[in-house]
Formats: structure tokens, sequence, C-alpha cells
């Protein structure tokens, strides 16, 4: 088990979360969620990472126009004090940019920005696997994004085709639990993705039952894995490798197609 | 065929991206052919793919360049860029110069045609009765303020086809031939011709006097007389000494039927000129009865359209004879609209001048009884011309026995 790996975050907490349009299959209008058990259920995310996993964590405040804020993952991609910030295809998500841009370049981040018409969505649709960097693209991020992920932090890019909007984002169907091995849900893939993830990784293949519970959208500390409650199969898996599971309720966060990882971006 | 170049960037090996799009190109009926690659040298760079779709018609193309657009092919071509002429006859800097191939300009969200393509000209655009439109000018046409396309990003040139086999032409390919048999290769002519008439496009003649010395000037005017030749392109000799004949029976002096030179013959062509310019015109010298045989006679009575250009050596010259070599290049260039088959018979100067503006999808002869006269030709772009390296006299006698036409039909 290879521990490595960032334990500082970004979190935004849920002061102006609520769901006010439909941009993914688990948004409905009709089915909103209760912000205050979002709030408790945030809070108790948090008291995870930082209490028991002793993570660090930075806050960004969230803006009052910016409901979807809180899913941090979309800000932008972070290594090596260097930040490339998303650029969201839907417009309701596009006014979060300036924020998080702000924000990094308060914090002294090197800020680089894509050209106007290359979406990108931050880590929601790119993750590190040692210093492999697995790009998701056709939902939401344009693959003319990834030579300029290469270019930005000197990585290759491994190109992974979504094809199922249900898992809009690779942060919802694929996490990497080291350099060498990646935990995915290989329906969500085209058959190139799946062929360039087993031929490059071990891997470890989620059920399509907890991959709608959003297994796959997992944050790694070290040894510590938080994910989703409603998963004990991949639960039990990971234990068996020698990793701490700590399952987190996130149901209001999932009536917007979030979970764990959506809830935190690797700084 | 329809084709596009695209270019792919980035870890396009590892990720199968390019395994993924050459797939997808040949699943959706295009064919590819890789242009360029540069392989990275290492895990960490990047790799570049330059591939070329072809598909069998546009809306296929469109459909694929769409699908493998999402998947980081991007079309190597944006929108044209263009820049306003800073003066009458001037191109602004950096202008794009045509070849004489299909071209189309992508500009306004769309492939568009460049009308009347000729090589060594620039593209205007603007809009035609309200539509946007790109044309071929060349470059003392453009008047100030033209949009003229700058750079060759958004220009896509069309490839000239190879013929498929069914192709008259399909046998002799593209060069000068000295060894193949010249029977066949004037029955290829004559089919091409055909077809050209089937089609309803127009038969072009360009000459040089050569085709009166050798006494091909009667096959030559039977030809124009039997319907076979729409446009004349020639300089003042060939006119001069078809009417030399017609009056005096001799061309350059020589009498044509004997061989032999005719006392004063020499001073023949002069006084035919100056007959023509003391009437004041070839068609005035038809109507009133004085030239009444001849290749020049034929144009006349037959409704052939001609265009005679000077050059710095003629006698004369006749009044016909078009002194101004722009004007005469324009009236040219009036005269190859619509040409599907141009034939360029013991002539450099107006073969050179006509391949100019001849688009690459005519079918071009040139036949000359030096090979030179063809590689000139073709070193100067026409690039799809077929050289015939013979005798006028012996081919425009087998052309006419192979369209079975016959002196006065």
């Amino acid at each position: 088990m290879n521990t490595q790996g960032p334990t500082r975050l970004l979190m935004c907490a849920p002061t102006a979360y609520g769901l006010k349009y439909e941009i993914n299959p688990w948004m409905s209008l009709q089915k909103l969620p209760d912000v205050a058990l979002a709030r408790c259920q945030w809070e108790r995310l948090y008291e995870v990472l930082t209490e028991e996993i002793g993570a660090e964590v930075a806050l960004i405040p969230q803006a009052a126009n910016a409901p979807d804020m809180v899913f941090t993952a979309n800000a932008g991609l972070v290594r090596g004090g260097r930040c490339l910030v998303s650029r969201f295809r839907p417009p309701e998500r596009q006014v979060e940019e300036p924020f998080f841009a702000d924000w990094f370049a308060a914090q002294g981040y090197d800020v680089r920005h894509l050209p106007d018409d290359i979406a990108f969505e931050g880590e929601g649709d790119a993750l590190f696997a040692g210093n492999t960097l697995l790009a998701g693209y056709l939902k939401r991020s344009d693959i003319r994004s990834h030579p300029l992920l290469a270019e930005t932090f000197g990585v290759p890019v491994l190109s992974l085709e979504l094809v199922d909007s249900r898992w809009y984002h690779l942060d919802t169907c694929l996490f990497p639990l080291d350099g060498e091995t990646v935990v995915f849900y290989p329906e969500a893939f085209d058959r190139y993705a799946q062929t360039v993830l087993r031929d490059n990784f071990h891997t470890i293949e989620v059920t399509q039952e907890e991959a709608l519970r959003f297994a796959c959208n997992a944050v790694r500390i070290g040894a510590h894995i938080v994910l989703p409650s409603g998963c004990p199969q991949l639960t039990r898996t990971l234990e068996e490798r020698g990793y701490t599971v700590h399952a987190v309720d996130l149901s209001e966060f999932l009536k917007a197609g979030g979970a764990a990882k959506c809830l935190t971006l690797y700084l | 065929m329809h084709s596009e170049t695209v270019t792919l960037d980035g870890h396009i090996i590892d990720s199968l991206t390019l395994s993924k799009v050459l797939d997808l190109i040949l699943r959706d009926g295009g064919q590819y052919t890789i242009a360029k690659f540069h392989i990275g040298a290492t895990r960490e760079d990047q790799s570049h793919a330059e591939i070329v779709v072809t598909a069998p018609d546009s809306p296929t193309l469109e459909q694929i360049l769409h699908i493998i657009g999402q998947h980081g092919a991007t079309r190597r071509s944006g929108e044209v860029r263009t820049l306003p002429t800073p003066a009458d006859g001037v191109f602004p800097e950096g202008f794009y110069a045509t070849t004489n191939l299909e071209t189309a300009v992508h500009w306004d969200h769309a492939w568009r045609a460049v009308h009347n393509i000729e090589m060594d000209c620039g593209i205007v655009i603007g809009e035609d009765a309200g539509a946007p439109s790109a044309r071929c000018v060349p470059m003392h046409q453009v008047r100030k303020g033209e949009q003229v396309v700058v750079g060759d990003t958004g220009v896509r040139v069309r490839p000239l086809e190879r013929p498929d086999a069914s192709d008259a032409f399909a046998f002799m390919g593209s060069e000068v031939s000295t060894e193949r048999p010249k029977e066949l290769v004037i029955a290829a002519i004559a089919q091409a011709m055909r077809e050209a008439r089937a089609q309803g496009s127009k038969i072009l003649f360009v000459g040089g006097p050569a085709i009166l010395h050798t006494g091909a000037g009667r096959h030559l005017e039977t030809l124009i007389a039997t319907g076979w030749i729409d446009t004349l392109f020639a300089g003042n000799a060939l006119a001069t000494h078809d009417i030399e004949r017609a009056l005096y029976g001799t061309s350059l002096g020589v009498e044509l039927t004997t061989g032999t030179a005719v006392a004063h013959g020499h001073e023949h062509h002069l006084r035919a000129i100056n007959t023509i310019r003391d009437i004041g015109s070839i068609r005035q010298a038809v109507e009133r009865g004085v030239l009444n045989s001849g290749i020049m006679h034929a144009c006349i009575t037959h409704g052939v359209d001609y265009v005679l250009a000077g050059s710095i050596r003629d006698d004369g010259p006749l009044p016909d004879v078009i002194t101004d070599s722009v004007r005469a290049q324009d009236a040219m260039r009036a005269g190859v609209r619509g040409v599907g088959v141009a034939l360029m018979v013991a002539t450099t100067l107006h073969s050179v001048a006509t391949g100019n503006l001849l688009p690459a999808g005519v079918r071009t002869i040139c036949v000359d009884s030096d090979a030179d006269s063809v590689i000139k030709l073709m070193d100067r772009g026409t690039h799809q011309a077929f050289g015939l390296v013979t005798d006028c006299e012996y081919f425009l006698k087998e052309l006419a026995a192979q369209l079975d036409v016959q002196k006065g039909a």
C-alpha cells in the first residue's frame, strides 16, 4: 500500500447550497435537498477529514449566487503550487470561476487559464495516479484541454472517454488508489478507456449498484479513504488491502450529483 | 472525393485516441492517410499527427469531422483571415496565392467554393446578390478596399484526382508521351472531346502558326466547320498566315500545294495584314466576300469565339489582335469559362498563357513537335496537361479522322 499523496484539501461550507437548476441526471427540481441536513452531512465530512484523519483543510466562502460552489473538486487542478482553473461547460456554473481564480491567486498559486472555448472542469475530470494524469472527457471537459494539462503540469495525460451521463465526471466513476491501482466502474467508460486503464494499472472494479451510490467519489488521504455510505463491497475490498475506510452519509449532495470527492479538492 | 486535414495532439498513443479516431473515420464511411506523425520521445512528451480524412461526399465528411472533433481531431483550418486591398491592383501583404486546383474557403461558418479558380491570383470574399461568395481575382483586377484572403488558414484545396479506369485519359497518365501509340492517344483525345460535348462543356483550341506552315490549316478549319471547336486562342501569326493562305495560297511565301517558294512570297503575309487593316476587321473581310476560306473564315461563319493576343514581334498586326497583354489576358480569361477540354497545338507562348488561366480540372492536351513546349507548360503549374510529341499536321489529320469529320460536313 502506497500512502503517499496530498494531505491538504480545499472545501467550501454549504452556506448557499441548494438545487436551482438541472445540469446532470441526478438533479431534479422535484427532489430538492434538505439544506439543513446537507449542512450536517458536510460538517460530518469535514470532521472526519480534519479530526479523524488529520488532513489540513482550507476553506473558501460560498458565493450567494453559486449553489454548486460546495463542489470544490471542480475549482481547478492543482499541483506543485500551480493551479489550472476550470472553465465550466454549463453556463450555470461559470459564475464560480472568478471566485476560485481569485482565491488561488490570493493564496499565492501560479494561476493558469484555458482558452475560452475549451471546457475543463478541474479535478472532477482529472485525477493524478502517481505521476500520470487520468483525464475524463466528452460529457463535461473537452479533450482539447488534455494537451494543455500535459504542458501545464509536465505529466503524461491519459484521455478517458465517459459514455454514461450518470457518471458525467471522471471522479464519479474512478479514483486512483495509488500510482499503480485505480478503482473504477468500467461501464462508465468506452472500450478504449477500459483498455487503457486495464493495460496501465491494476484495477478494482466497482459494481453498478455501488457505482450508482457514488462509491468512486472517494477521497484518499494516506491510508484513509472517505466514501459515501452504502458501499459495503468496495469498503471490504479496500479494508482487505489495509485501508481504513470512513463512510459518510452524503445523501443531500447526491441529489446534486456529488459526494465526498466532489466536495474536496487536493491542494 | 472530399477531404480535409485534421491534427491530433497529446498522449494520443497511450490513450488510444489515435486508434479511436482512425477507427471512427472508417466506421463512418471515410478513409484516412496519415500525412505527418511525430511520436513523443518520452512518456511525458506528446505526439502529433496530421490526418487527411477523405469521404465520398461532403455531408459524410462533415459528419466524420464532427465526430472525431469530439476526440480532439481538430480541423487545421479555422475561418479565413482577410485584409482590405490598399489600392487598385494591389493585394494586401501576405495574400494567399491561388493554385489552379478546386479551392474552397471557410468563411461565415461554412465552406464556400472559390469561383473562377486560376493559378497565381488572390481570393476576394464579399457578397454576391446578398449571399456570401468567394472569387478568384487576378492582381490587376482588384479594387481598393476589397477583402482579400491572407495566409492559408481556412483555405482548402482539393487535390487533382487520379482519373478512374473508365476515363479516356486513364491509360495515358499525365506526362509527356513520345513512345505511346499515337493513334490510341488521339482516339482518347477524340473521346474526351465527345464527352465534353455530351456534358455541355466547351472545347478550346490554342494554336500556333506551324499549323499553317505544315499544311494542317485545312484540318483545323474542318474541325471548326464541323462544330468541334468552341473557342480559338491564337496570336497574330496564326491568323495572318491563315489569311495569307486564303488570299495567296501560300504560308510564309511557300506555295502550300507545291511546296515551292513564290516570287515576292515573303511579302504575302504583309499584304494580307494590310488588306484586312484596310477593310477594318476579319469579320468585315468575310462579310465583304474578300476572305472566303480558312480557319478565321470558319470561325466567323460558324460563330466560334476567338481571341488573338499580340506579341512584341508581330507584323501589322491584324486589327483584331489585342495588343494590350493585360486586356488580352482578360479576354482569354473570359474565354476559358466553361471549357472542359483544351487542345494546345504548336505554340509555347499561348499554351503557357492559357495554362495559367485554366482550372486544373480541365483536360488539357498539349501537342508539339518539341517536348520542351509541353515540359514548359507543366513546369509552370499546369500539371494536368498531357503532352503528345508529334507533328501537328499528323495530329490534326488523325483527330479529324477519329472524330469522323469530312471537310464541308
